[in-house]
């Protein structure tokens, strides 16, 4: 009586295993390193960590490792020292073209890279940093996009010669005609124009009211948030800062993360900065006055440009990529000024090169005499240079583009079109000396309280005691486990969350003991005992264990920061325990006394 | 090792005790309603909004020059108190109407720092009134739910009188320990609500123990009346009940202690919520099921005999 058949053995010993291997990578602790990302967007592949490599050993340093991790390129070092030379001498070799983080990397060994394990990571609470939740202004994201639809209906009912007044009035553009037959033929004027918008009849038959469709405002909303998660996360790469997080959340809000940074100021630099895109012919000849030379971003060539504008960022309505005979295009609307201007342009420049250039002021923090100052910091560069294959007005496309330039410039045509403000709604600064000390306070508060239970557990239950501490160590094991494959953060009330699962998770095995202890009392042989101690207990382990899960589930469903870095932990804690409680304690002591004669149990 | 005896049996179900059980629940849940109608909470920045500095100083830091300090820059509203530590303030702010929060937080810090103590900002929290008072319906809207989905189910594994016998205790608890808040002018944020939240989860946790030891006496025993299977229930599980109780207050003593101050009013909450909640699931659960006339018949199901019904005129 009282044995396990093999399989389920087994299955212990497997979960044991996976648990420890999963959770190993957190003992390694972490070393200094530089984390490469590549500005342009794009990943890097295996093959660029040599050309990194070689470049830090021009600067006489050896790295300790050197590999690659989600399209960025890590390096590690022995020391401090190291790890600024490297930096100094990859910023200089690289300029603007790569993000050179310094942080701390985990030190891995290999095999472990191998199998793509990570240890847990650090919520900013523990590591420092700065958390930022903006929010995107959607009423004047709609707002530009009224403006864009008031002109162009204005525009083509002039062109059709039909006497109109068109009006905006938040959501709602009025056109008013002089007859009922303008106004069909408005009607069909503006639905040609836009086949999506809602067109209805106004107050009388002379006059029409047009909305976007649910769908365009939602279309709408979609692309400001896009636009600023783009924007925001190219320049947040320039600040070199290690694993930053840039992330939608929810219709209109962002959250961005930024670990070790210690300076919020750092990031307000990073939202006043503004980009925008100028759309200029290259000056073949070279030398017209009000000409010149602009650099190429990245790869591209730099080119002369002309003087004269043709249309600028604040004039593009949409961009977006397609595919055209199966090359990747990407596709621009302007408004209708800027696709006037264009439709000269391209009727006197046929076969010419036109191109993009990219611009980007950012306010830059100097002392002088003492007091703050702001410089204006102004980068332009191209981005593309097309040539004009036809005539076209305010939808055209720039093809000839691999597809990830198509991709990255559709990205940069709608980041420099920013369109919709964000608002700082919460902004949370940790400083490094705090990260530290919770840590610390934390794993104390850990290692005191699972002491004290362990303890405890031991004088009151002795050898079942000892085994219910096993399975106490097993369960802390398989929630660190847990926590680092899901890649969920640990954070300050995830650690209390722990050390709450820590007194919680004994509780199947004092149900079950007093279970065992009370079917002694009454009479029972040790094995009858044991058997029917487990057996009895599980209906209110499972009842008891559903009821916090149910509550746990709420909690992480619901809670917001703090609330859900704690229902994590007690989530996992709740389904490790029943495991560990019901599965786990009770291999081990079938192991010990199962399947022998026994006179008394050490319960 | 045995806490208790062997076999205990106190009547804590007698109508005098459940009487005075009553009495006590009735005061702790009056008493607490009163503090939070009349004083209300003291609630943090996440609730509110506002503007939160954690600051460490070298020396031990003297609150009134920081206090004047502040005051003479206009910040006359600022709330200055020591954090844990002696050379460790923190700093609070309402949420700033006509200039944005940054700007302020710029200009406290400048402020902070032309005292010419050498200072290291451990801390900046900058929320608005609109997240605050977001994060607060959405903590509310998670207890609401919560506490419906548990009904539910224990509707589902017992029966209703039991349903409104846990969830009398749990709202017992909760109020309790958030009137505890009030009471002692406690800070209430967003790890109060968590921690109101796992004290829900743990009372109830003993409340179903207990009540899955009920239904096992309710048919085991025939002939016993409802209130003495319920005593001899929770005797049988008075050991568990204290052995649960005494290893989680354990770990949580030490999360108080050794956790830090971020983390404290989170461990008083569970302290608090464990020591009412294993009273609760003694008394507020079981005398709500016997108030509602519990008896055996309830978990047993209704004979469905077609014969009997035929047999009618």
């Amino acid at each position: 009586m009282n044995r396990f058949p093999a399989w389920l053995n087994l299955l212990v010993i497997a979960v044991v295993a996976a648990g420890c291997l999963f959770a190993l990578p957190n003992i390694y602790g972490s070393i200094e390193a530089v984390q490469l990302a590549n500005n342009d967007g794009a990943e890097y592949e295996a093959s660029d960590v040599e050309r990194f490599v070689a470049v830090v050993e021009e600067a006489g340093v050896e790295p300790e490792a050197a590999y690659l991790q989600d399209g960025r390129v890590v390096i590690r070092f022995d020391d401090s020292v190291d790890q600024d030379k490297a930096s100094d001498q990859l910023r200089d070799t690289f300029g603007r073209s790569v993000s050179v983080a310094s942080t701390l990397a985990p030190k891995l060994p290999d095999w472990i890279r191998a199998l793509g394990l990570n240890p847990m990571s650090l919520g900013l609470d523990l590591r420092g940093g700065v958390y930022v939740l903006l929010e995107v202004d959607m009423d004047s994201a709609l707002a530009t996009r009224m403006n864009g639809y008031q002109q162009d209906f204005e525009d083509r009912l002039r062109e059709a010669r039909v006497r109109h007044r068109v009006d905006l009035d938040g959501r709602t553009i009025t056109v008013r005609l002089t007859s009922a037959e303008d106004a069909a033929t408005a009607r069909e004027i503006i639905e040609l124009a836009d086949p999506d918008v809602v067109v209805l009849n106004g107050q009388d038959d002379r006059s029409l009211l047009v909305r976007m469709s649910e769908a365009q405002i939602q279309e709408r909303q979609d692309f400001a948030i896009e636009q600023n998660l783009t924007t925001l996360r190219n320049r947040v790469n320039q600040l070199g800062v290690a694993e930053p997080l840039v992330q939608r959340q929810g219709v209109d809000r962002i959250v961005v993360q930024l670990p070790g940074v210690q300076d919020p100021n750092q990031l307000d630099k990073i939202l006043t900065a503004t980009a925008t895109l100028e759309f200029r012919l290259v000056d073949l000849s070279g030398d017209e006055p009000g000409s010149r030379r602009y650099p190429g971003r990245g790869e591209e060539e730099s080119q002369v440009l002309k003087r004269k504008v043709i249309a600028s960022g604040d004039q593009i309505i949409d961009a977006r990529v397609g595919q055209d005979q199966g090359q990747p295009i990407v596709s621009i609307t302007l408004d209708s000024a800027g696709g006037e201007s264009m439709l000269e342009t391209t009727m006197n420049n046929l076969k010419k090169p036109m191109s993009t250039v990219f611009i980007e002021t950012e306010r830059e923090e100097i002392e002088r005499n003492g007091a703050t100052e702001y410089r204006i910091i102004k980068t332009e560069e191209i981005v593309n240079t097309a040539t004009i294959q036809g005539v076209f007005k305010n939808r055209f496309q720039i093809s000839g583009l691999s597809a990830f330039e198509a991709q990255d410039l559709a990205l940069l045509l709608r980041a420099g079109a920013l369109a919709a403000p964000v608002f700082k709604i919460d902004e949370r600064t940790i400083g490094p000396s705090l990260g530290q000390d919770n840590i610390d306070r934390g794993f104390n508060a850990i290692k005191i309280g699972f002491l004290a239970v362990i303890v405890f557990m031991a004088i009151y239950y002795r050898a079942f005691g000892l085994i219910a501490n096993l399975a106490l160590l097993s369960n802390l094991v398989f929630i660190v486990a847990m926590l680092s494959v899901l890649g969920a953060s640990l954070t300050l009330p995830g650690i209390a969350g722990i050390v709450l699962t820590v007194g919680m998770a004994v509780d199947a095995n004092v149900l079950i003991f007093e279970r065992i202890r009370e079917e002694l009392s009454a009479g029972a042989s040790p094995q009858t005992a044991i058997n029917s101690g487990y057996e009895k207990a599980l209906s209110s382990i499972t009842d008891a264990n559903i009821t916090t899960l149910i509550a746990a589930v709420v909690l992480f469903a619901l809670g917001t920061g703090p609330i859900k870095g704690f229902a994590i932990t007690l989530l996992l804690g709740i389904i490790t325990s029943m495991f560990t409680a019901i599965v786990g304690t009770r291999a081990v002591v079938n192991l010990i006394f199962g399947g022998r004669k026994l006179k008394s149990l050490p319960v | 090792m045995r806490l208790i005896k062997e076999k205990t049996s106190i009547d804590f179900l007698s109508p005098v005790r459940r009487r005075i059980a009553l009495s006590f629940s009735a005061l702790f849940v009056i008493a607490s309603l009163v503090s939070l109608f009349t004083r209300g909470l003291e609630v943090g920045i996440d609730f509110t909004g506002g503007i939160l500095l954690e600051i460490a100083y070298e020396q031990p830091a003297n609150l009134e020059v920081i206090r004047g300090d502040l005051a003479a820059a206009g910040f006359e509203d600022a709330q200055v108190q020591l954090f844990g530590r002696d050379t460790d303030v923190l700093v609070r702010l309402p949420p700033q109407e006509n200039e944005g929060n940054a700007e302020v937080r710029e200009q406290l810090q400048a402020t902070l720092e032309a005292g010419g103590d050498r200072i290291d900002l451990r801390r900046v929290e900058t929320v608005s009134a609109q997240v605050g008072s977001e994060l607060a319906e959405k903590g509310a809207l998670a207890m609401v739910v919560a506490l419906l989905m548990i009904f539910v189910y224990v509707m589902i594994r017992f029966q209703w009188k039991f349903s409104a016998g846990a969830v009398a205790a749990l709202a017992h608890d909760a109020i309790v320990t958030v009137g505890f808040f009030s009471i002692f002018g406690l800070p209430f944020d967003l790890t109060v609500v968590a921690a109101v939240l796992a004290v829900i989860g743990y009372s109830l946790n003993d409340t179903v123990v207990a009540f899955d030891r009920i239904r096992e006496n309710f048919l085991n025993l025939r002939g016993v009346s409802a209130e003495d299977a319920m005593n001899k229930s929770i005797n049988e599980m008075l050991a568990r009940t204290l052995i649960t109780g005494i290893t989680t207050l354990l770990v949580l003593i030490a999360l108080l202690t050794l956790g830090g101050e971020s983390i404290a009013p989170f461990s008083i909450a569970l302290i608090v919520g464990i020591i009412v909640g294993t009273y609760s699931s003694i008394y507020t659960a079981s005398a709500t099921a016997l108030a509602l006339d519990i008896s055996p018949q309830d978990l047993i199901e209704p004979i469905k005999d077609p014969s009997l019904i035929d047999d009618l005129p």
